[in-house]
């Protein structure tokens, strides 16, 4: 197939601000957006920038816009867009250090500040602890989470409110409120129990329209919003 | 910039994270990374991680041993195999400790599930030895240990990519290192080093590795005249999806699924009648090119079947989830009701810097290196020997990463600081001053393409004098031709092109090792198979081979294979 590209570029040392330039390339149906551009990069213009390294949606690197929205670069295939024309841009409300790549500092940070990790729950046997399949099946779905951000990108939320911790942020703190072995569980509550956590999601469901790891995104949220309504009846409005 | 860290580790992946949280704390520790740790190519890992729990059935961590020994066709280091059978439950229950959310039994400890080349009783049958977190087992350690890692504070430094190791007066004095993000080049300024940098399945044109799997740390080492050990051992995994190479883990066999070629025949059961479709890796690949050169693929084409159609949609949803959706996204098929197309893929190297068993990085004379450690998939502890077993590498990452962070805890005293030379950067800069402003037009993905085509054709599951002098030829040429690649990209912000002709660099160096290597061993033994050579020669091969450079050829010598319990005997399934 004859495919055009029109892709953001920005490098914030040399240009005053962002353009769009664009590729022609030939690809097969079933190759990946993530084999086009690197056929750009390989063969047209090596000036380009994205993150990539598995190529087959596990490492979570190349996450971005792909004709308006947030996706893998390495899940999407050619045959996805008949149309012919795809236009690749950076992931929304992150900072572009350049083209395609942006800064994942902050939303990384966001994360690690939820202590995403287990919380002892005194004496650690020597060998396992026990759990059972029905407790261990309460974050099967959140633990295919990669961190690639492209449910916190599509976020209608984000928008008006940078300050929401956004649905990444909860999907990991679900990942470990619900954990049976945790210790944390009203603390972790807590702690996403205010204006921009929980409370800031108004169930659009674009996280889970883009998430390609198909996690049940907002019912994660609307899961704790119920936790917390439960543990702290009385929780401040 | 400079940074001074006692010891900085190359690599966070699930080897260099491991190592880091054993010196946590009481040392200055940096790691750096060239992704960002969760994007470490241990997060591919589906299958599991193998341990003698005995939580499913009957095993013991003597058998593991055995097994491990007899699936590396008895090249293992046996002193090796026992300390990692051994250790296993102790490494799976920290896991477990430290969050790894494993799937479980119905009485609550962690599941198992049968795994290639994993039995029970010394080779009776196959045994679940594999514990697992549905097929993303890799994914989920890594998360747990980069968060551990985070909870104790280590120094990560993101993006930031070693392109050289420092000596001074026969000791590390630290690394040349390019930040992503800038474009600057800093030393990094340290007593020791870590080299935990992944494997390099990027020599082939088929892989289930990772765009960064390029084997830095191994080609670093190498230009220090530090020998590589076993470099001819290429793990091909049976079953790649055909023409892209994205692995379907050994687990949807573990879990009963099966190979069939054109006549829709089980055609394992001919190779191995004990354990059929479970047989090791190398087994099994050259079942499959055999089956294929003899006109039974599927169509008459190079690819056959794999069968997960009868293991009905709730056991795909819950153990092999990834898997499934992999086969749905690139290939458009339900595993549920059609059969998946496969061929062998590059998976894994058995090779790499020969370590001892505590992670010193040895010269030829066995001597260490004074400083250097290396862990992981880029080391060679002569574990794997020929054939690496599936979950055997995980399980390596997390006791050797352990063995090595203890034992460089231990030396630090011992070395002192020195001063790296005036010129520590000046290779650095000069590589990327050619590449900039070079003379040439050659293209570093033509190159690399043409790199990635002669190893396939050439130096794959099959393997001649012919087809490897030819390799070595046709790797000497585009060395060559290397030197006139030119770069357009003269950018200081993920500058891709610059990283990307860096490592060919590096990649055409570890081809040209594995190709040597391959010629010198004129037998068959795992994954190294010669049609010239059919039969395994333990009289005159059973030894580990060393390459190293001496100016501008490589040189080979040949090492003893450490065997205490399991005599050789002939590796039948
Ligand atoms: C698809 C797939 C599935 C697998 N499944 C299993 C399984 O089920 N069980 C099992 O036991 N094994 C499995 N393996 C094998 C196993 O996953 C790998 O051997 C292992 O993860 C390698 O780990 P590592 O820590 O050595 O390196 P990696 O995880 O590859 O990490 C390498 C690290 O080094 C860094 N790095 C590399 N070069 C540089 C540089 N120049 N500068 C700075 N940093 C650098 C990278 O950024 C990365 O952090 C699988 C492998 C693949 C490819
Ligand atoms: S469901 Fe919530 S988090 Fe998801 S997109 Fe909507 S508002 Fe954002
Ligand atoms: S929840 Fe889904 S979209 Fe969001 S970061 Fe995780 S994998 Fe990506």
């Amino acid at each position: 197939m004859d495919m055009k590209f029109k892709i953001f570029r920005f490098d914030p040392e040399v240009d005053s601000r962002p353009r769009y330039q664009e590729y022609d390339v030939s690809a097969e149906p079933g190759e990946r957006i993530l084999d086009c551009l690197n056929r750009i990069r390989w063969e047209q213009d090596g000036t380009l920038s994205y993150r990539m390294s598995c190529g087959h949606g596990v490492c979570g690197s190349d996450g971005m816009r792909i004709n308006g929205v947030c996706a893998l670069a390495c899940q999407k295939l050619v045959k996805d867009y008949s149309g012919g024309e795809v236009l690749v841009e950076p992931l929304p409300f992150f900072r572009v250090v350049k083209d395609l790549v942006v800064d994942m500092e902050e939303f990384l940070e966001g994360i690690r500040r939820l202590h995403p990790y287990l919380l002892s729950t005194g004496d650690i046997p020597e060998k396992e602890r026990f759990q059972s399949p029905e407790d261990r099946k309460k974050v099967d779905d959140v633990i295919r989470c990669i961190l690639c951000a492209c449910c916190t990108g599509a976020c209608p939320v984000m928008l008006e409110n940078r300050d929401y911790i956004g649905p990444a942020a909860l999907v990991w703190a679900y990942r470990f409120i619900f954990d049976s072995r945790d210790g944390g569980f009203e603390e972790r509550l807590k702690g996403v129990d205010f204006p921009d956590g929980a409370w800031a999601c108004v169930n659009h469901f674009e996280c889970t329209r883009v998430c390609p790891k198909s996690i049940p995104v907002t019912r994660s949220i609307n899961t704790i919003k119920r936790a917390i309504e439960k543990v702290f009846p009385r929780r401040p409005d | 910039m400079s940074f001074k860290h006692d010891v900085v580790i190359v690599g966070a992946g699930l080897a260099g994270l491991r190592a880091a949280l054993e010196l946590a704390g009481s040392l200055n520790v940096a790691v750096i990374s060239k992704v960002y740790p969760t994007r470490s190519h241990s997060g591919a890992a589906q299958g599991g991680i193998a341990a003698a729990l005995g939580n499913e059935e009957p095993d013991s961590w003597e058998w593991h041993m055995y097994d491990t020994v007899k699936g590396g066709d008895y090249l293992t280091d046996q002193d090796v195999a026992e300390v990692l059978a051994r250790d296993a439950p102790r490494a799976v229950f920290e896991l477990e400790h430290m969050g790894v959310p494993f799937n479980r039994t119905p009485e609550g400890k962690i599941a198992q599930r049968a795994f290639g080349g994993h039995t029970r009783e010394f080779g009776k049958a196959a045994v679940k030895r594999a514990c697992y977190a549905a097929d993303r087992s890799g994914r989920v350690m890594m998360d747990t240990l980069y968060f551990e890692a985070v909870r104790r504070g280590i120094k990560i430094f993101p993006e930031f990519q070693m392109l050289d190791i420092v000596m001074a007066d026969g000791q590390v004095a630290g690394l040349v290192v390019y930040e992503l993000a800038t474009g600057e080049i800093h030393l990094f300024h340290s007593r020791m080093v870590l080299l935990a940098t992944g494997g390099f399945g990027k020599i082939y044109k088929t892989t289930s590795n990772a765009f960064a799997s390029t084997g830095d740390g191994v080609s670093a080492a190498c230009r220090l005249g530090i020998p590589l050990e076993d470099m001819e051992f290429v793990q091909f995994h049976p079953t790649g999806i055909y023409g892209l190479g994205v692995l379907i883990s050994e687990a949807a066999r573990g879990e009963g699924g099966v190979l069939r070629n054109s006549n829709g025949e089980r055609f394992m059961e001919r190779y191995a009648p004990a354990i059929k479709d479970l047989a090791p890796r190398d087994m099994v690949s050259r079942a499959i090119a055999t089956e294929i050169r003899e006109g039974r693929g599927i169509g008459g084409r190079d690819y056959v079947h794999l069968d997960l159609t009868h293991l009905g949609e709730k056991k795909l949803a819950e153990r092999l989830s990834d898997i499934s959706s992999f086969v749905r996204i690139y290939l458009g098929i339900d595993p549920v009701r059609e059969l998946i197309p496969i061929q062998p893929t590059c998976h894994y190297m058995m090779g790499g810097i020969p370590v001892s068993v505590e992670g010193r990085v040895l010269w030829p004379s066995g001597e260490s290196v004074p400083g250097l450690y290396a862990a992981g998939e880029c080391s060679c502890l002569s574990l794997h020997g020929a054939n690496r077993l599936g979950c055997n590498s995980l399980l390596d990452l997390v006791v050797f990463g352990r063995i090595a962070g203890r034992r460089m805890a231990a030396d630090l005293e011992d070395l002192s600081w020195v001063d790296p030379p005036r010129d520590a950067e000046h290779r650095a800069r000069e590589r990327i001053e050619r590449l900039m402003e070079g003379a040439g037009s050659e293209k570093t993905a033509h190159v690399r393409s043409a790199m990635q085509e002669t190893m396939t054709a050439l130096c794959s599951v099959f393997r001649t004098e012919q087809t490897l002098a030819r390799a070595a030829v046709k790797i000497r040429e585009l060395k060559d031709r290397y030197s006139r690649v030119r770069i357009d990209n003269r950018g200081s912000r993920f500058n891709m092109e610059l990283l990307d002709a860096l490592e060919l660099e590096g990649l055409l160096d570890l081809a040209e090792a594995v190709v040597v290597s391959a010629s010198g061993r004129k037998e068959s033994r795992g994954a190294h198979f010669r049609e010239d050579y059919p039969e395994r020669d333990d009289e005159n091969c059973l030894k580990h081979t060393l390459v190293h450079t001496a100016g501008e050829v490589l040189e080979l010598s040949y090492k003893p294979v450490t065997i205490t319990r399991f005599e050789p005997k002939p590796r039948t399934y």
